[in-house]
């Protein structure tokens, strides 16, 4: 069975025919609890997200703020596998018909097994992973599987990038560029600030074809409608798990991610 | 002419240009990080090459550290080891009391060729804290040290050093607490201030160049090691024993024997309670190839690639990952590497103490322990030498609860409770 990066793609191409930047959410898979997870991401895309990237939990989230290790540990701690992450890909895009990524460190893939974990997110109906701490030297083996099974692989470009890194992670990058808003892990921020406008502005100047979609530090609709203002997708996650966490139960939680996800939506259209 | 101290690695066979020592090393890291690692690497490579820095860090090294550092025989430990010759390399006399100010030394003058401003490092039992601290004073740089909740308590110490210093010292809560967890936040700093702060990386791990030039700082070590013992042996060791958490001292210790095939080259590594129980450090006896803190080496983790939580009596060993070169030496057969459990490394701090004088560092204990064993197996023609890596100071605490040397449970009881007051006063 083949991956979905077509669908990933029709789906970018869709929101920016409407005019408007797509909505990315981030939801770790696990968090609260396998189903629990489960149930956030399907609310996620119900209430506007156009795209959700499923986080693997790791033991050392090194890119990953307060929020999101917080997630991790309870997912961890609650004994999420890999098995359920790929369940949690498959019941979403199931129940959905939207594309659903991968984001993880490279360790466990590189311990599962490249083959293996490409096959069974193909299989899982998944459109493609994001491998934040896998640089493009690095990626050879990932490319090579992934293109195999039709899935999209997100390289991230950071503010500090020269443009020459630009136009090589561009050129083997699929589905879409993921441009990091500012130096830093990730977490709610008050602003999301003028370089993100100018790495959108650098990256696209390498000629690619990839949209280009910005995360990190975006929390809620006006940032959502600033950054949509400039690029092709807006990625929210910490917003999302912060309202989970901060939720009196599980299914407060799942309906937060909702109203949240609508409010974000409104703001990519510029109705903030 | 030449530098007597500052000694890079002459071969330059490993690593590869992209940093592998055969299937190990490379850099895998975040794309934030890339154009700083970068500018680190192409830095000390300019620096290696350029004379002002050699007499720079010779300077340091010989007025500031007191190299060379003695190497002392050590024939009342020795008997107790089957008889061979033993030989210890004092880098517990340094200052600062262990091998770390080499490579902070090094690091600092880098920093300052950077025209960066503020240095962040990681330390697990102080001593990689307390060298960058040291630097950081005397090169005036802002200086931020992450160290694990439970390493800030069992030493103290180290922290209080670091404090007096001028360093900001930020205890880490998350995951084990430990060494891993300090990194971990180091490098989220680092990606957040890069622009104006160099990350002092203390161990022979991490992305390249950090491996190979955390090495060569400390390769004076096994140089001078070599000299010392053919003028005052005669001869070559037979053996070259150092501990290893993530093996710097060991690499520095090992790397000038690496052509010497007779030598062999052996790493002691933290077996906590046992590696059978679990409760262990012994990343090349027990774990798998993976990444960790941006290279491929063994690492303890699970089937999913889930980082274990690793297990030592020693602050400094607490790891569970170790710098690539190792896995390399491991898996070429040209280094060996045996585990050592909390108690053997403690009966040999103490034999140690109460035979020459001298008290090492719990971390170097391991080296001496398994000194004991290889000596009892080299038998009376054994020479063998042990980087004696730092100093004991800090893990007196750590030892007087271990052997008891407080008078009574009481008075450690009372102890604690002036601790108390002090704090409670201070609020």
């Amino acid at each position: 069975m083949s991956g979905n990066i077509q669908l990933l793609s029709d789906t970018l191409a869709g929101a920016k025919a409407e005019g408007r930047a797509a909505l990315i959410a981030y939801l770790p898979a696990g968090f609260p609890t396998v189903d629990g997870g489960i149930e956030a991401v399907k609310a996620a895309l119900d209430g506007g997200a156009d795209v959700v990237e499923v986080g693997l939990p790791h033991s050392d989230p090194v890119l990953d703020g307060p929020v999101i290790q917080t997630a991790d540990d309870i997912a961890l701690r609650g004994g999420v596998k890999i098995a359920h992450v790929m369940r949690t890909v498959e019941e979403a895009h199931e129940a959905t018909g939207k594309p659903i990524l991968v984001m993880t460190y490279w360790n466990p893939i590189d311990r599962y097994g490249v083959e293996r974990f490409t096959a069974e997110l193909a299989a899982a109906g998944g459109a493609g992973c994001i491998l934040p701490d896998l640089p493009v030297q690095e990626a050879a083996l990932w490319r090579e599987h992934a293109e195999k099974h039709r899935l999209a692989t997100v390289f991230v470009v950071a503010p500090s990038s020269k443009d020459e890194r630009l136009a090589q992670i561009t050129a083997a990058g699929s589905g879409f560029v993921y441009a990091a808003s500012l130096m830093g892990v990730t977490g709610t921020r008050e602003s999301v600030g003028a370089q993100a406008q100018n790495l959108v502005e650098r990256t696209r100047a390498t000629g690619t074809g990839l949209p280009v979609c910005v995360g990190l530090g975006v929390s809620n609709a006006e940032q959502a409608a600033e950054v949509a203002g400039f690029a092709d997708g807006v990625i929210v996650g910490s917003a999302f798990v912060k309202r989970m966490l901060d939720a009196p139960d599980d299914a407060a939680g799942v309906e937060a991610v909702r109203t949240l996800a609508g409010e974000l939506a409104k703001g990519v259209r510029g109705a903030a | 002419m030449p530098s007597e101290f500052f000694i890079p690695d002459p071969e330059g066979q490993v690593p590869s240009a992209e940093g592998y020592f055969g299937a190990f090393g490379g850099k895998f890291i975040p794309e934030a990080l890339v154009a700083a690692v970068d500018e680190v690497a192409v830095e000390y490579d300019k620096a290696k090459h350029d004379p002002e820095f050699a007499r720079e860090l010779d300077d340091l090294l010989v007025n500031y550290t007191g190299r060379p550092s003695a190497l002392t025989e050590v024939p009342r430990f020795a008997a107790e080891a089957g008889g061979a010759r033993i030989f210890l390399k004092r880098e517990d006399l340094n200052h600062t009391g262990s091998h770390k100010i080499n490579n902070v030394l090094g690091q600092a003058l880098l920093t300052r060729r950077m025209g960066k401003t503020r240095v962040i490092a990681e330390t697990g039992a102080g001593q990689h804290g307390v060298a960058t601290a040291t630097a950081c004073a005397l090169f005036g740089l802002d200086c931020t040290i992450y160290m694990g909740e439970i390493d800030t308590e069992r030493q103290a110490l180290n922290v209080a050093r670091m404090r007096m210093l001028g360093a900001e010292v930020v205890a880490v809560k998350s995951g084990s607490r430990t060494l891993k967890d300090a990194i971990n936040e180091a490098f989220r700093d680092w990606v957040a201030n890069v622009d104006h702060t160099h990350y002092l990386f203390g161990t022979v791990a991490g992305p390249h160049p950090f491996p190979a030039m955390v090495r060569d700082f400390h390769r004076v070590i096994g140089v001078e090691t070599r000299r010392q013992l053919l003028q005052r042996a005669g001869r070559l060791p037979d053996a070259a024993i150092a501990c290893v958490g993530g093996g710097s001292n060991a690499i520095g210790l090992f790397h000038a024997f690496i052509p010497d095939a007779s030598v062999r080259l052996i790493g002691c590594e933290p077996a906590g309670h046992g590696v059978e129980t679990g409760e262990h450090a012994a990343t090349l006896t027990a774990g798998e190839p993976g990444i960790l803190h941006g290279s491929r080496s063994y690492v303890l983790q699970d089937e999913e690639g889930q980082i274990t939580e690793p297990y030592s009596i020693s602050a400094g060993l607490d790891y569970p990952g170790i710098g690539p070169e190792h896995s390399y030496l491991k898996d070429t057969g040209r280094g060996e590497y045996r585990a050592v459990t909390d108690d053997a490394a403690m009966q040999a701090l103490r034999l140690l103490s109460r035979t020459e004088g001298i008290i090492p560092a719990i971390e170097s204990a391991h080296a001496l322990a398994g000194c004991l064993e290889v000596g009892r197996e080299l038998g009376e023609d054994g020479l063998i030498v042990v980087n004696l890596s730092g100093r004991g100071d800090k893990d007196m605490d750590t030892a007087a609860r271990y052997f008891n040397l407080y008078d009574t449970d009481a008075e450690v009881a009372a102890n604690e409770a002036d601790t108390a007051e002090i704090e409670g006063d201070a609020k």
